[in-house]
């Protein structure tokens, strides 16, 4: 049997999910259900002086208004709502009080026999307020922006600035050559085809069993308890489907809250589904402005980073990430400060939203770059390679592994980066003007501790149970992968059982640590199978394994084998069924190698094509190269899949995403995906997946993940394609062709 | 959403007759803006009379050598069909350049005549808005615009009409017939959408009560010398920033006739005879088309968001004028201006 590990499997719920036999959340049944539609506010800041449902009560099918005036009771302190993911403050409680917070925040929820009935009661649900000002604009904030808290534990640091180095100002007013300037990006949303859900079996008991669309089942059962002072024995969450959620289902959404609220109340099942304009009261990708001060030798070494982000979260929580660290992660310099500070404005605390971080701040940094690469007449290329660090120098360590010199090398080759002419407007192919750019990516590499059951059967079929999500990324099929190699099993012997609450411990699925968790945890308890094994093994009469010690040997083409002679060997089904036993089971827990003496990082280098219609302004990404360097690639075709999802994103951030508020009103006016744009079949052309050799031994098994570096670069390599297509610099994004007009 | 009644007729006469007296009624063909509309709590009818059985699917040659097509004709279907494709390519053309497959496999022939702007504060009833609230104020005008008109706006309204299809026909001269229980009359593509004024609740002059049955186009076609050109935010599914339809009849490089309507820019598709006179009798090329731009777009009016539409319509008006001369109309399969 081959392995598994490292091919371009197809996943194992694929033919679930197109044929429609993968539940989601809205598609649990159960009898005597019953619908809550959502009313939300028509204004972004003030007070609720008044909700009056009793013009939906009065719809035949209606059978309750819930608001703050009307529900069962809901904590009343802070911690109850902070959930694993939550940032410093104050979480938002849905339907708690009078206050409005932000624009379309839930306020009451109409339940009703049908969806259609309790759509309609929404309608006729009358609010009054009283109505004060919002303020969600950056850009009028960005001087009342307060810099954020000093970390007070390891995983604040991980948000918060690096310390500084050197003496970066004087570094940089010292230069020869310097480019200084100021990148924005706007509010973007996730928009997961999926909407949020939750469905709410209300037994008899009172117990409760949750299907919500989520990156994590715990993450939502222990909510739920502290909210609503339930045992935990008490509430299951299951989310066994997810379709995307991209960093937006790490938090508990409102919908999981309404919903149990309405059963609770009713002491029935319920079922929740936002509507497409509720997604956008969401968690977003913040707004943010970052300044960018290089400094560099006339030779293109450089000398100081200064890299300081303002980015946008709500008035009640300070959700950060570090967009300045990367900068003097990527590159060798002496001088590096960074200072990150916080808008607070009207509207939902931001979220993470894919590679939150170095989507933004990688894309500053990279344009910087071929800004300064232009100053220095120099190749971009040319110059990361000359900047290129051998160090973290934030934190003064080697990296476990980093094959970036191989991205680069692989990506420029297959994109034929030495073919380009360096000079702006020089390439053209008809009425089009060519432009390629290129630009780094890095993201991290974390492992996180989880735990994993496996079940073996005498007839060689395992059940491997851990309770992470699988949003989509293909967790299920690379499960399967790992236990079926780990087992010596062929792949359909192998079920994979998660999104359940019961299931054993998982952090929630995000950071592109999954993957890497969930693999090594595998193989573990896959190890201590095989020691039960050999423990039965062994006590058959004259087994060839009698004298083989644990290490030594290893489960292949369902059999235990002595790995140093493979002949020596007793097949599963003897090795349990003469030891009398039928299933043996077995959980462990996995722990992350404390390897904080080295950096874990992913890397990818992103060369982009574009042409733009030199009369008309017009932006097609022609072609797109992404070589990246994960370490081990557990599956080609998922990972492949995950790049390519990647560098779609990239090309709508480039181009396209954008949330629009009118801060008058503090509301999203394009909170629809007609409005919203992100790239369709159209704006995707041809895009090229590489992935290099990256041996690491950080962890037994070598992975890094790719759920998130795909996305970072792109905007930066189509930026800066742009430039050298028209020679125009635009530096905030999208790159709507009105900012290409003369 | 709301509660609503639903009725379905089998003829014009009974549609007809459960729409007469109520106010409150609406026809539903493809529903993809009337859905929506329901759905955003902007329409309200108490009773949706589904006309999708009417006998109005055929398109049919008239005695006088042109076109009529039934007001339930989807528009999938019209831009694939054969006449269309070969005497009235630019209708083709632009309805091809609108929405997405699925819509246009919905969408009918009346509701692309009759769908609502797509300015984001008329669809959200929590905002003020003229056309959707008569008399609570435009909130385009001092917000978000950048899809809003730069043509025959007013102080109440400055929306535009999204159709891609109606900018083609308004270029070919087509004229709507519409049936009522006082009788039918036809109505000239020209004046059947109207601009905002102090009324802008009001999209054409179509009355209540009434029905549209069918889309009759004249004889001339423009098959040789046409485009339709469309700019927007994204390659596809996207509605046009400018669009401009073109139809070119020439004698060697002379201008024997020239049109050309714009999409995007106003409250109706926007023709302007004297920016068209620019064009009669004079060479076909780049200087000429300039000119013709510059008349059309003399009291183009841009807003904070909207401003750079005016150089952009210029522009994409001389592209297409170009396009159409060198019979190298813009292929809406390929993604790519030619
Ligand atoms: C996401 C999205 C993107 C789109 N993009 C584009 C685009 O790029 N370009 C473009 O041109 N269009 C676009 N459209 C709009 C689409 O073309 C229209 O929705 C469609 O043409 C409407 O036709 P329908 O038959 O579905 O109308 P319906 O929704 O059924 O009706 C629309 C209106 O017309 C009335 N009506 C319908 N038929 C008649 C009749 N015979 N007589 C009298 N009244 C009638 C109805 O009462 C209703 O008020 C888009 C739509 C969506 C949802
Ligand atoms: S432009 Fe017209 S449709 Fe838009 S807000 Fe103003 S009045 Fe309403």
């Amino acid at each position: 049997m081959a392995p598994y590990i490292g091919t371009a499997t197809s996943r194992v719920d694929g033919v679930a999910k197109v044929t429609g036999a993968a539940k989601y959340a809205a598609e649990f049944n159960t009898p005597g259900l019953v619908y809550g539609s959502i009313v939300t506010s028509t204004i972004a800041k003030g007070w609720i002086k008044r909700v009056d449902g009793s013009a939906a009560m009065r719809v035949k099918g209606v059978i309750d208004v819930l608001s703050h005036e009307h529900r069962p009771p809901m904590a009343d302190d802070d911690k109850a709502y902070a959930d694993e993911v939550a940032p410093l403050g104050s979480p938002f409680r849905p339907l708690y009080d009078n206050r409005v917070m932000f624009s379309r925040q839930p306020i009451a929820l109409v339940v009703a026999e049908t969806s259609e009935i309790a759509r309609f009661g929404e309608s006729l649900v009358r609010v009054e307020y009283e109505v004060e000002a919002p303020v969600t604009d950056l850009n009028r904030e960005r001087d009342a922006a307060v810099p954020v808290k000093p970390p007070t534990n390891p995983f604040e640091a991980l948000f918060t600035p690096p310390k500084p180095r050197g003496a970066p100002e004087r570094a940089l007013a010292a230069a020869a050559m310097r480019h200084e300037a100021e990148y924005c990006t706007p509010i973007e949303h996730h928009n997961p085809m999926e909407l949020y859900a939750a469905t709410v079996i209300y037994h008899a008991d009172g117990k409760l069993t949750l299907y919500d669309k989520t990156q994590g089942v715990q993450n939502i059962q222990r909510y739920v308890c502290s909210v609503f002072g339930m045992k935990p024995e008490d509430v299951r969450v299951m989310s066994p489907f997810v379709g995307g959620a991209f960093g937006n289902g790490l938090r508990p959404n409102f919908e999981i809250v309404l919903a149990v609220l309405a059963a609770r109340a009713l002491r029935r099942s319920v079922r929740v589904v936002l509507t497409r304009p509720q997604m956008y009261a969401l968690g977003y990708r913040p707004a943010m402005i970052q300044r960018i001060g290089l400094g560099a030798t006339t030779d293109g070494t450089l000398d100081a980073i200064t890299h300081d982000a303002i980015t946008v979260t709500s008035e009640y929580e300070d959700y950060y990430r570090q967009e300045t660290g990367w900068s003097g992660l990527l590159y060798t310099c002496a001088n590096a400060k960074y200072a990150h500070k916080l808008a607070k404005l009207d509207l939902p605390t931001a979220c993470d939203m894919r590679c939150p971080s170095a989507a933004t701040g990688v894309y500053a940094l990279e344009c910087a770059m071929d800004e300064l690469a232009v100053a220095l007449k120099a190749d971009p290329l040319e110059l990361r390679l000359r900047c290129y660090s051998e160090r973290d120098q934030n934190n003064n360590r080697p990296f476990g592994s980093k094959a970036l010199r191989e991205c680069y090398r692989q990506g420029a080759q297959a994109f034929g980066w030495d073919k380009r002419n360096p000079e702006p407007r020089s390439m053209r192919d008809g009425a089009d003007l060519v432009g390629w750019g290129m630009a780094t990516g890095v993201w991290d590499a974390f492992q996180a501790p989880i735990t994993v059951r496996i079940a073996l059967s005498a007839n060689g079929h395992a059940e491997v149970a851990c309770a992470t999500s699988d949003i989509g990324t293909g967790t299920r099929t690379i499960m399967a992968q790992v236990a079926a190699d780990m087992l010596g099993l062929p792949l359909d012997h192998i079920s994979i059982n998660l999104g359940d609450s019961n299931l054993p411990q998982s952090p929630v699925e995000g950071g592109s640590w999954i993957a890497v968790s969930v693999s090594n945890g595998i193989a573990t308890t896959a190890a201590s199978i095989r020691d039960e094994l050999l423990r039965l093994a062994k006590q058959i009469p004259n087994s060839p394994l009698a004298a083989t010690a644990p290490g030594e040997v290893a489960l292949i083409d369902g059999k235990l084998a002595d790995k140093g002679d493979v002949s020596r060997a007793i097949s599963i089904s003897d090795a349990m069924r003469q030891g009398g036993v039928e299933r043996i089971e077995q959980e462990k827990t996995t722990n992350p190698s404390a390897d904080a003496a080295r950096a874990h990082n992913t890397h990818s280098a992103v060369f982009a094509e574009v042409k733009v219609d030199e009369q008309l302004g017009v932006i097609r990404v022609t072609r797109v190269v992404s070589a990246v360097a994960a370490g081990r690639i557990l599956n080609t075709k998922t990972a492949g899949s995950q790049v390519l999802g990647s560098v779609v994103w990239g090309i709508g951030m480039a181009l396209h995403e954008e949330t629009l508020i009118d801060h008058r009103f503090g509301r999203v006016m394009n909170a629809n995906i007609a409005e919203y744009h992100m790239p369709v079949n159209a704006d995707v052309h041809d895009i090229k997946v590489i992935f290099v050799d990256e041996p690491d031994d950080s962890n037994p098994l070598g992975i890094k993940g790719v759920g998130e570096i795909g996305i970072v670069g792109v905007a930066a390599a189509i930026a800066n394609a742009v430039y050298h297509a028209t020679g125009k610099r635009v530096r905030d994004l999208p790159i709507t062709l009105d900012k290409l007009s003369p | 959403m709301i509660s609503f009644h639903y009725a379905r007729a089998s003829c014009v006469g009974e549609a007809l007759q459960e729409v007469a007296g109520d106010a409150n009624a609406k026809f539903i063909a493809g529903g993809t803006n009337l859905i929506d509309l329901m759905k955003m709590d902007v329409e309200r009818p108490t009773k949706v009379i589904d006309i999708t059985r009417l006998p109005l699917k055929r398109v049919e040659r008239t005695p006088g050598g042109g076109l009529r097509i039934g007001a339930l004709v989807r528009n999938t279907d019209l831009a694939y069909h054969p006449l269309v494709e070969q005497r009235y390519p630019v209708l083709a053309d632009a309805i091809m350049a609108g929405a997405s497959q699925q819509l246009r496999n919905m969408a009918s022939t009346g509701g692309n005549l009759l769908q609502r702007t797509r300015c984001a504060y008329f669809y959200d009833i929590a905002t003020p808005c003229n056309k959707r609230e008569p008399g609570s104020g435009c909130s385009a005008i001092e917000g978000q615009n950048r899809m809003h008109a730069i043509l025959g706006g007013s102080e109440a309204c400055i929306a535009t009409h999204p159709s891609d299809m109606c900018v083609a026909l308004a270029m070919l001269d087509a004229k709507v017939h519409v049936g009522s229980a006082s009788g039918d009359r036809v109505i000239a593509f020209a004046d059947f959408h109207r601009l905002p004024g102090d009324t802008p609740q009001r999209d054409t002059h179509l009355n209540a009560g009434e029905i549209i049955t069918a889309v009759e186009l004249p004889p001339k076609g423009f098959a040789t010398n046409y485009t339709y050109l469309k700019i927007r935010d994204r390659l596809s599914y996207a509605f046009a920033l400018v669009s401009v339809a073109v139809g070119l009849e020439l004698d060697g490089d002379t201008i024997k006739e020239g049109r050309f309507a714009l999409g995007g820019v106003a409250h109706k598709p926007w023709r302007d005879p004297q920016a068209e006179a620019v064009l009669r009798g004079q060479p076909a090329h780049a200087a000429t088309f300039a000119r013709a731009a510059g008349v059309v777009l003399r009291d183009a009016r841009g807003y904070a968001h909207n401003t750079f539409k005016i150089d952009l319509a210029r522009r994409c008006i001389v592209r297409a004028l170009t396009q159409a001369a060198c019979g190298t109309p813009q292929s809406q399969s390929a993604k790519k201006i030619v």
